[in-house]
């Protein structure tokens, strides 16, 4: 099936209570699949085309606060348009699922895929201090498994999570293994808007309060937590690692294309190995720090114009070289020129 | 004749009005004279009088009203500018069977807002939108709302509004009352004892309705802001009735087919 339609399948699978969003392409089959579906039929699940992305997601505001499963799906330009409605829900310690299946930009840009959306993905994206559990999937599988596993995430930490995919994953078609059903919860969460019964006092979701001390204090809060996910869910994967002697960090649909680079630089006698961080936040960096007690150079290659790589610098904090190479407005780069980038920016360089 | 204490004339069998206990002890925040007290009073009192509260989902908007949570006692949700019939959309379809209610002001429910309302209403959301007009951004410090009559001054048009220039003020109500999805549409006021008693009576319909699940309820209540148009409560309350009520006329735009 194709990338977008696991995400649809896996939501029903993973008990959603509710999806709300508006077309854009490339990730509109993720309703249309819904649809044709009868999720209200098959658990109950409510699925609903808003008036606009800035509608879809203060839907999933409305739903995450009374404590239900709820998720919006979109592509870049879509995803702009909800950066309010996703501050506030970060303010407001909401837990719900965003699916954000990139095209290039800026503005309208190209509905080709692009990894240029991953600064406003892991740096917060809206306004104020707050950050999105980013989980970057390279695979139709992992496309359906990460709706799982962001819901899962959202709800342990109260926070927003975000699948970063990109056109590319969204519209190929792979086998898939779906995880079996859940029923949706019945569970009554006690801080969620349900209804004020007289055993407990009002609940109140919001993300005001006016008093600059007691602000402080949920911010410093807020980072507290963050700083808990950072140290707690960092997932990442290696390949070929053990006896590389330079890197590549890739993620999505770039690692597949480093996959294949990293056996036809190997076929030449280079030694590299691929690093593929799957959370993008929190980000592994301790992980990558660790690897520059063992190569020589990291490359980083993405379908942007270089972002992730200011995190691998940080990470690396100028011990080894660390260069990029990336494609943009939807081109993806070949594993020959990845190679040839290789030797020149990191072995010749 | 023995002077009568305060403490006894405070006693249960002389108690002819009391506050309803879904308003909490916080004390509101609005200037005197405001017409936004009256509308959570009537608020609270129907959902008492209805016994809802532990079926109350209720939204606040960007505006004056934001901290109405801190003086109703029942779940709340605090949306962005505009935003509210999204949540409300989205918490009834999710709760069907709980009271979902919206209380957004002009420039919220009327500006930038109007995508969300048109379309909640259009889809015949099953929620009540209580929509407060008073003509003026009161919040912010009294610039112009998209309900400020012609010629009216606010702060950003300070020589009255210039319809050629500011553009027509929006009747959002009369818009409402024209979409199939909408059930009850209507306008009061609460700027006399009289038109309290009609907007209360109006907000229960508002309430009540809600139950048969035939579309949007949607109440407009005509309001003032003393402060934001630099008047006394009382010349206020005047103004409003010399100048608000012909150009928004009072009484029912939409009524159930019974």
């Amino acid at each position: 099936m194709k990338g977008n339609e696991a995400v649809a399948e896996a939501a029903i699978r993973a008990g959603a209570d509710g999806y709300f969003g508006y077309p854009i392409t490339p990730q509109s089959e993720v309703m249309e699949y819904l649809m044709a579906e009868k999720p209200h039929e098959r658990t109950g699940m409510v699925v609903l085309q808003a008036e606009s992305e800035l509608a879809a997601i203060n839907m999933v505001y409305g739903g995450a606060a009374c404590g239900k499963k709820v998720m919006t799906s979109s592509s870049s330009p879509g995803i702009s348009l909800m950066q309010e409605g996703i501050s506030y829900i970060a303010g407001a310690e909401l837990p719900c699922l965003l699916v954000n299946v990139v095209r290039g930009g800026p503005g309208l840009g190209t509905i080709q895929p692009a990894q240029s959306d991953y600064f406003q993905s892991v740096k917060g994206g809206g306004h104020g201090d707050y950050r999105l559990i980013t989980l970057a999937p390279a695979s139709v599988q992992e496309m359906s498994d990460f709706v799982r596993l962001g819901f899962e995430l959202a709800f342990k930490y109260r926070n927003p999570a975000m699948i970063l995919s990109d056109g590319a994953i969204g519209q190929m078609m792979e086998k898939v293994e779906l995880f079996d059903p859940v029923p949706r919860s019945k569970e009554i969460l006690p801080w969620a808007t349900t209804g004020k019964t007289p055993d407990r006092e009002r609940n109140i979701i919001t993300s005001l309060d006016l008093d600059p001390k007691r602000q402080e204090d949920f911010n410093l809060k807020l980072q507290k937590k963050y700083r808990e996910i950072e140290e707690k869910e960092v997932r990442f994967e290696k390949i070929q690692c053990d006896d590389a002697e330079y890197l590549f960090v890739a993620y999505g649909t770039s690692s597949r294309v480093v996959q294949k680079a990293v056996q036809l630089a190997r076929s030449r006698g280079i030694r590299v190995g691929l690093f593929r961080p799957i959370t993008l936040w929190p980000f592994p960096s301790k992980e990558i720090f660790a690897m520059t007690e063992q190569v020589k150079g990291i490359l980083s290659v993405e379908m942007s114009a270089g972002q992730m790589v200011e995190d691998i610098r940080l990470a690396v904090k100028g011990k080894i070289k660390v260069d990029y190479y990336g494609r943009m407005g939807g081109i993806i780069p070949t594993p020959d020129e990845v190679v040839e980038m290789l030797e020149k920016k990191i072995i010749g360089g | 004749m023995a002077e009568i204490t305060l403490d006894q004339i405070i006693q249960p069998e002389n108690m002819v009005y009391t506050r309803s206990r879904i308003m909490t002890d916080t004390v509101l925040h609005y200037c005197p004279g405001c017409g936004h007290g009256t509308v959570h009073r009537l608020l609270a009192e129907v959902i008492e009088e209805l016994d809802l509260q532990s079926e109350t989902i209720g939204i606040t908007p960007v505006g004056c009203s934001v901290l109405m949570y801190n003086y109703m006692d029942i779940d709340m949700q605090e949306a962005a500018h505009g935003r509210a019939p999204a949540l409300a959309t989205a918490i009834k379809r999710l709760m069907p069977e709980k009271f979902v209610f919206t209380y957004q002001g002009d420039g919220d429910l009327a500006a930038i807002g109007t995508a969300e309302t048109i379309h909640a209403c259009n889809r015949g959301e099953n929620i009540t939108i209580l929509f407060i007009n008073n003509g003026i951004y009161g919040m912010t410090g009294g610039q112009m709302a998209p309900t400020t009559l012609p010629d009216m001054k606010a702060s950003t048009c300070p020589y009255g509004r210039d319809v050629q220039m500011m553009g027509n003020p929006l009747k959002i109500t009369d818009i409402v009352a024209t979409l199939p999805g909408s059930y009850y549409v209507t306008r009061q006021s609460v700027h006399t004892p009289g038109n309290v008693r009609k907007a209360k009576k109006a907000i229960r319909k508002a309430v009540e309705y809600q139950k048969r699940n035939q579309g949007t309820c949607f109440v407009e209540i005509v309001s003032n802001c003393n402060s934001g148009w630099k008047m006394t409560p009382v010349d206020a309350n005047q103004w409003l009735e010399e100048n608000m009520l012909p150009f928004y006329p009072l009484g029912d735009l939409k009524v159930p087919e019974e």
